[in-house]
């Protein structure tokens, strides 16, 4: 039994995620719940966001995100890869910067112009 | 002669600039410091904005991208690089910049949507050494997302605010080591969500009822900083000190509404929100001057940011283009459990069917009531599931209840339910 707080909502609930039976979720107050108890014990992913160089915009860093979320395991594979990563102006929001970094379903995209 | 002058152009003056816009005022100009538009949200890259405005989760880039790209369908103009140095009754608005000097605009509408900055060192008075290496949580936010420069390598953050705490995951994510996060209170100013991706996904720990009681300097940099654990009334208690060998501090100590230029033009202040009095159509003690966002109260998601700047535009529309009656308002008073409302004022003929209300509860509430009352009977009440005072508190007041309102003033209070 594993026990987390839900961050679907801000009532923050106290979960129960029983490993042995197959990741069934108590202690949730509404279906959401269940599905956030389940998902992140069994393979818990986020959302990367974080910068890569961009030459001959505005500024020096551009901002990038993981078009999906990625498995939490590899996000720190995945900022290591971005550090190689060079962009050059312009650059459009949604333009792929790096595709399926650390064998991963996801792009990483722009998220601003530049 | 502007119909409308927008005073930032950030998230509340981009909404501001493009409800008056769609509301038929043709001769907008937005007046921004910084060399592009979209305020602090370049500087937000992480993703959790817009789901109420665009059911989507977008990152702070991508929001404000959103609203540049509907102001690019309008004719509304912009001054980059310039600063509004003065504003007055007369609606004339003092501005300077490199490339066009010192000028003096003439507006028939102004909105105000200057935002906040952040509280410092000084406000907090930590006390020890003044070296190098204490950086606001924004600031170096900017540094590091915009600028590319990485401010430090060993990490304490004082604050648990949402910051704070998405500039603890940053900074790790870039490579530095952050020891702790310390908070005053008992509690985290943070979402839950931020305390579990940005501090248990990197098993940052989060020390609550502590504070930074010294910071030490080698060479001009920082060295050494002293954590203390605070009793009840917050004072640090002899002999739970622990020193954490760090080059780095980051303070995420609250916001202040940059308010110079408000005070300056004569505007009404409310001291428990350090913004402008505003009417339910965001109109400040002055007429024509609309006030929006931060700058009138800190907000805890864009979204609303938007929504209300929205209503401002269009209040600045309306005046500009139609007319107006004089109209004694019904005050809103903040009652037990709750620190202040926004709007202070109500005209009820002004609002259409419905009058938004915001406000924030002063501790953390399971299920309780929200009442509205006006001395002699209670006009409206809701229920809430939870509230705490890092989520501000929405309520909507009909044109309905308002016209039972028996003199002229109504308080709103909280309580558990029972």
């Amino acid at each position: 039994m594993k026990e987390l707080v839900c961050i679907v909502c801000p009532k923050g609930c106290r979960l129960q995620v029983d490993v042995e039976n197959d990741y069934a979720v108590t202690g949730n107050a509404c279906p959401r719940g269940a599905v956030y108890g389940h998902n992140e014990i069994k393979n818990p992913t986020r959302v990367l966001t974080s910068t890569v160089k961009v030459q001959g915009g505005l500024y020096r860093r551009c901002p990038v995100k993981s078009d999906i979320a990625v498995p939490k395991g590899k996000l720190m594979e995945i900022v290591t890869l971005l550090n190689q990563v060079e962009l050059t102006a312009p650059v459009s929001i949604g333009q792929v910067v790096l595709p399926h970094p650390a064998g991963t379903d996801a792009n990483i995209i722009a998220t601003k112009e530049m | 002669m502007y119909d409308l002058i927008v005073v930032g152009g950030g998230p509340a003056g981009l909404a501001a600039a493009h409800s008056a816009w769609q509301k038929g005022l043709k001769n907008i100009l937005i007046v921004e410091r910084d060399k592009e538009l979209g305020g602090i949200l370049n500087q937000c890259i992480h993703n959790g904005f817009g789901l109420h405005r665009f059911k989507e989760e977008l990152t702070g880039p991508e929001y404000a991208g959103r609203f540049i790209e509907m102001l690019k369908d309008t004719h509304v103009q912009v001054m980059l690089d310039t600063m509004v140095l003065d504003i007055n009754k007369n609606r004339e608005v003092h501005v300077i910049s490199t490339e066009n000097g010192y000028q003096v605009l003439q507006a028939k509408s102004i909105v105000l949507a200057m935002g906040c900055r952040e509280r410092t060192r000084g406000a907090i008075a930590i006390p020890g050494d003044r070296p190098a290496g204490v950086f606001t949580a924004g600031s170096a936010q900017r540094y590091l997302n915009m600028e590319g420069y990485m401010v430090g390598k060993r990490v304490i953050i004082l604050g648990s605010g949402d910051i704070g705490l998405i500039m603890a995951r940053r900074m790790t994510l870039e490579g530095a080591k952050v020891l702790a996060c310390v908070e005053v209170m008992p509690y985290s100013g943070g979402l839950i969500r931020n305390i579990v991706q940005c501090l248990e996904d990197w098993d940052i720990p989060l020390y609550l009822s502590h504070t930074i009681t010294d910071i030490k300097a080698e060479n001009g940099r920082v060295s050494h900083v002293t954590v203390s654990k605070v009793d009840d009334m917050r004072n640090p208690i002899p002999g739970s000190e622990m020193e954490f060998d760090c080059d780095t501090v980051l303070l995420s100590v609250g916001l202040i509404p940059e308010n110079e230029l408000t005070r300056s033009a004569g505007i009404q202040m409310d001291n428990r929100t350090n913004g402008a009095i505003v009417y339910e159509n965001m109109e400040t003690s002055v007429p024509g001057i609309f006030a929006c966002g931060n700058v009138v109260h800190v907000h805890d998601l864009v979204d609303y940011v938007s929504a209300e700047s929205e209503r401002a535009g269009a209040a600045a529309a309306q005046f500009v283009l139609g007319e107006t009656e004089a109209e004694t308002p019904i005050r809103l008073s903040n009652g037990f459990g709750v620190s202040y409302t926004v709007p202070q004022q109500i005209r009820v003929n002004r609002i259409d069917k419905i009058a938004d209300v915001f406000f924030r509860v002063r501790q953390v509430y399971k299920k309780s009531v929200i009442e509205v009352s006006d001395g002699e009977k209670i006009i409206a009440s809701y229920k809430r599931d939870h509230m705490a005072p890092g989520e501000m508190e929405h309520i909507l007041l009909t044109r309905a209840q308002l016209d039972k309102v028996a003199g002229d003033t109504i308080t709103v209070s909280a309580k558990e339910a029972e």
